[in-house]
């Protein structure tokens, strides 16, 4: 069974389509990537997945549920391009918040938390309140949040996007491996062509106005990725493929067809 | 009518409120403008002769403030319980009526403009029919004078925090599937809090003019503005202004009570906890 | 156009709304004959059309004579120009004290506290002193109403600068060193830089100062036995409430009325300066 399947989604905001006619499958453990320039509706995309927005028409299925229910269920966790945390709350207690809300006993939500900080390595910082930590632990600890109630998809709008490159490489690593250690799904939202083809077994290539899939690469570079991927030929000759498709999209978007 | 609420003064950081629960070395310029202006006022007034009966000296006052300390005390307190009383009234109902303003948002927002306009009348003006609601020497009539003075600035900032919240922290939340109970719990009213602070610093001032100006219009005669008043006719400014910096005191108590509250509840915030 | 409609159904709704409850509390209050908070009746609650009424009635009992609403239109004038001297006085004495308290560390270090401090000042009860030190000192064309816009000065004047503080420091830092490349000095800086920066601030602040400044005239007239001003009509009709309470009322809607234009005249003048995207100014 699919974890995500999207038919025939459409959504306008007033007069202008944000997506138009999207198709689009996910299967468990799979790891996606939207990509394409600002104005694709990817992050449209990922937030009807989330049914943080409800599409104009066609539907969005997690888990074999409507969207709706699946968020009702806690199906998935979502990390934006800020952290959004809350100022008001140290570290733990964010990454608690959800456990909270689902009404776990104080306890499990302690042993949780606990192992979240050490999967995100930001044991140490249990009382830090989040203007104390730089944009990149800060990042993490929403990661660790979006993680703690062990959904079966991770939803991610550009979490790394405000982040420098140094840092960036080195979260995309950790969330590599956050990744196969949890075996969940993770659909990602990306400006960075090298990015989405480092982390993806599948990038998903969007054209804009109105936001439409021109184009589906599958990236079959060996797992696990190491550092050393990026050096490789054939990661350079995904990462062409991906910009060719993206041009191409964009050619189409100004050639009247 | 504008959005942009033109609610009421926050004071900024480093103001007052910043120095409540400070170092003694963070209090000495405001100690030193202090001594400094306490001493000028006193060899001006010996060096000038200026009408000493409407100034008198620092230390003439301070002496009297000693010499009627029970007197004043009683006056004081009097007239701090009416302040304190419209405060809490105000305040705590403006609180109320944001919360529900800011849970049915269309209705807040078809409000809004009237509770600015209403902030723009000069409420002190109704002093003297609440003085004729209750009796002028009952506490009630300055009660709800100075409680109607706190409600609108209270209510205007702690709408304007309750609705600016980050959007995304409220689709974190729906991603919770999280009611607008938790929502407001564990989201929005966190948010608005330093807003309602700085609503409620605001409101302190206003309860301590409500309450004195509400005895002007006739109040008890153990009253503190009515005691300042009569000493003031009757010529004896020494008496008048130790009552007026038992006043000052008085308000300034309230405010620091609450600036030290703030600083308790907003430990997260950098600029009340480094 | 349609949401121009709306707001005019609007703001006429609301009005109708506070009628209801005004008169609906004053109906069942009187009939229940509830004695808590206060007791309802003719003189703590008059009509809301009884006031208006009153307003284009002759202001003597016996029908002669202007009408009321005429003498309390040349009574707001005099308290609005006292108010609008006052809020000029205010609005300069506290930009530059903020600029300069700004600039200066360690000057806001020492004065600042006391500037708020300031503010829990019983204006009231020192206004009358206020009045008898100042007035003889004033020339001519201030005489007698000097005092009073002083008055209203000092409570106009903080938040001013409390905000100035606030926006000079408000400027992005990008645009600071930006402002350095140009090797631009200080004072070009405040000016070109600082200055607009914080006028959306300064604003927020001249919408309070400006109903500060109406409040402050009021409560200066109230001890100086000054007669020409609301202040001075506000306890001409307390004294006379219990026989004719609408013309207190009355008095205190144009107050309200005048409260209200104060602070109009500012959002219009704040739309015309600050053309810029909205801010959340807090």
């Amino acid at each position: 069974m699919s974890v995500v399947q999207i038919k025939d989604v459409t959504k306008r905001f007033g007069e202008t389509t944000a997506v138009e006619g999207i198709d689009l499958e996910i299967e468990p453990g799979e790891f996606v990537s939207l990509i394409g320039p600002s104005g694709c509706g990817k992050s449209t995309l990922l937030r009807i997945i989330g049914d943080l927005i409800q599409p104009t028409s066609g539907t969005a299925t997690v888990n074999g549920k409507p969207a709706r229910q699946a968020r009702i269920d806690r199906d998935y966790g979502i990390v934006f391009q800020d952290a959004v945390l809350y100022d008001w709350r140290t570290v733990s207690k964010n990454i608690a918040l959800p456990l909270e809300l689902a009404r776990w006993d104080r306890r499990r939500r302690v042993d949780k938390v606990k192992e979240m900080l050490e999967l995100v390595e930001l044991s140490g910082f249990e009382n830090h309140y989040p203007w104390q930590l730089s944009g990149g632990m800060q990042q993490r600890v929403s990661i660790a949040r979006a993680l703690s109630f062990d959904p079966a998809l991770l939803l991610m709008d550009e979490p790394f996007g405000a982040l420098d490159e140094m840092t960036r490489e080195r979260l995309n690593m950790e969330l590599l491996q956050i990744w196969e250690a949890s075996s969940s799904t993770v659909v990602f939202v990306t400006h960075s062509i090298a990015e989405a083809v480092f982390l993806s077994t599948r990038v998903v290539v969007m054209s804009p106005r109105p936001g439409r899939i021109s184009n589906v690469i599958s990236i079959d570079l060996p797992q696990p990725r190491t550092a050393t991927t990026r050096e490789e030929p054939h990661f350079f000759e995904l990462v062409t493929a991906v910009r060719e498709a993206l041009h191409l999209g964009h050619d189409l978007e100004r050639a009247p067809v | 009518m504008s959005t942009t609420p033109a609610a009421v003064q926050p004071v900024p950081r480093g103001g007052l409120g910043r120095l409540v629960g400070r170092r003694v070395v963070d209090w000495l310029p405001a100690v030193v403008v202090l001594v400094g202006v306490i001493g000028l006022w006193e060899v001006l007034i010996r060096a000038l002769d200026v009408q000493a009966f409407l100034l008198p000296k620092p230390s003439e006052i301070a002496r009297t403030l000693w010499d009627n300390r029970h007197e004043l005390w009683t006056a004081g307190w009097f007239t701090f319980q009416e302040a304190l009383g419209g405060f809490l009234l105000g305040s705590g109902l403006a609180i109320i009526v944001a919360l529900v303003l800011a849970r049915w948002r269309l209705l807040g927002a078809a409000l809004l403009p009237f509770a600015i306009a209403a902030n723009a009348i000069p409420i002190i003006a109704f002093a003297p029919i609440t003085n004729t609601w209750f009796s002028p020497l009952n506490k009630s009539s300055k009660i709800v004078i100075a409680a109607i003075l706190c409600f609108f600035p209270v209510l205007v900032n702690t709408l304007r925090g309750l609705t600016s919240v980050n959007p995304r922290a409220l689709e974190l939340m729906h991603s919770y599937a999280a009611g607008q109970a938790e929502i407001f719990r564990r989201v929005r009213i966190p948010t608005a809090l330093p807003f309602i602070f700085t609503g409620l610093k605001v409101a302190t001032v206003l309860a301590m003019i409500g309450a004195v100006v509400g005895e002007y219009f006739g109040g008890a005669l153990n009253a503190l503005g009515v005691l300042i008043l009569t000493r003031a006719r009757v010529f004896q400014f020494d008496e008048a202004w130790a009552g007026i910096v038992v006043a000052c005191l008085m308000g300034l108590a309230l405010y620091i009570a609450v600036a030290a509250l703030e600083r308790l509840t907003l430990r997260w915030v950098p600029s009340t906890s480094e | 156009m349609r949401r121009g409609v709306g707001r005019v159904v609007l703001f006429v709704l609301v009005l109708a709304v506070l009628w209801g409850l005004w008169e609906g509390y004053r109906w069942l209050w009187m009939r229940e004959a509830w004695t808590w908070p206060f007791v309802v009746d003719e003189t703590s609650m008059p009509h809301l059309h009884s006031i208006f009424q009153a307003l284009w009635s002759s202001a003597r009992p016996g029908g002669v004579g202007p009408r009321l609403i005429t003498i309390l239109f040349h009574s707001a004038l005099f308290t609005a120009k006292e108010a609008a001297v006052g809020f000029a006085l205010g609005a300069v004495l506290g930009f530059c004290l903020g600029a300069l308290l700004a600039h200066f560390r360690i000057l806001a270090r020492g004065f600042l506290p006391w500037v708020v401090a300031s503010q829990t000042v019983p204006i009231l009860v020192v206004a009358p002193m206020v009045v008898v030190w100042l007035n003889p000192k004033l020339p001519g064309r201030f005489q007698d109403w000097g005092a009073v816009a002083v008055i209203a000065a000092f409570l106009t004047f903080f938040p001013v600068t409390i905000n100035t503080i606030r926006g000079l420091h408000a400027a992005d830092r990008r645009a600071l060193e930006l402002m350095r490349s140009y090797a631009a000095g200080n004072w070009r800086i405040l000016w070109k830089l600082r200055f607009p920066a914080a006028l959306p601030y300064i604003f927020a602040a001249l919408k309070v100062s400006a109903t500060a400044s109406v409040v402050g005239a009021i409560i200066g007239e109230l001890p100086s036995s000054i007669q020409d001003g609301l202040g001075g009509q506000i306890i001409n009709y307390s004294q006379y409430y219990t026989t004719q309470p609408t013309g207190l009322w009355a008095t205190n809607v144009i107050a309200a009325a005048l409260g209200i234009t104060f602070f109009l005249i500012i959002l219009v003048a704040e739309k015309l300066v600050v053309r810029r995207a909205p801010e959340n100014v807090a």
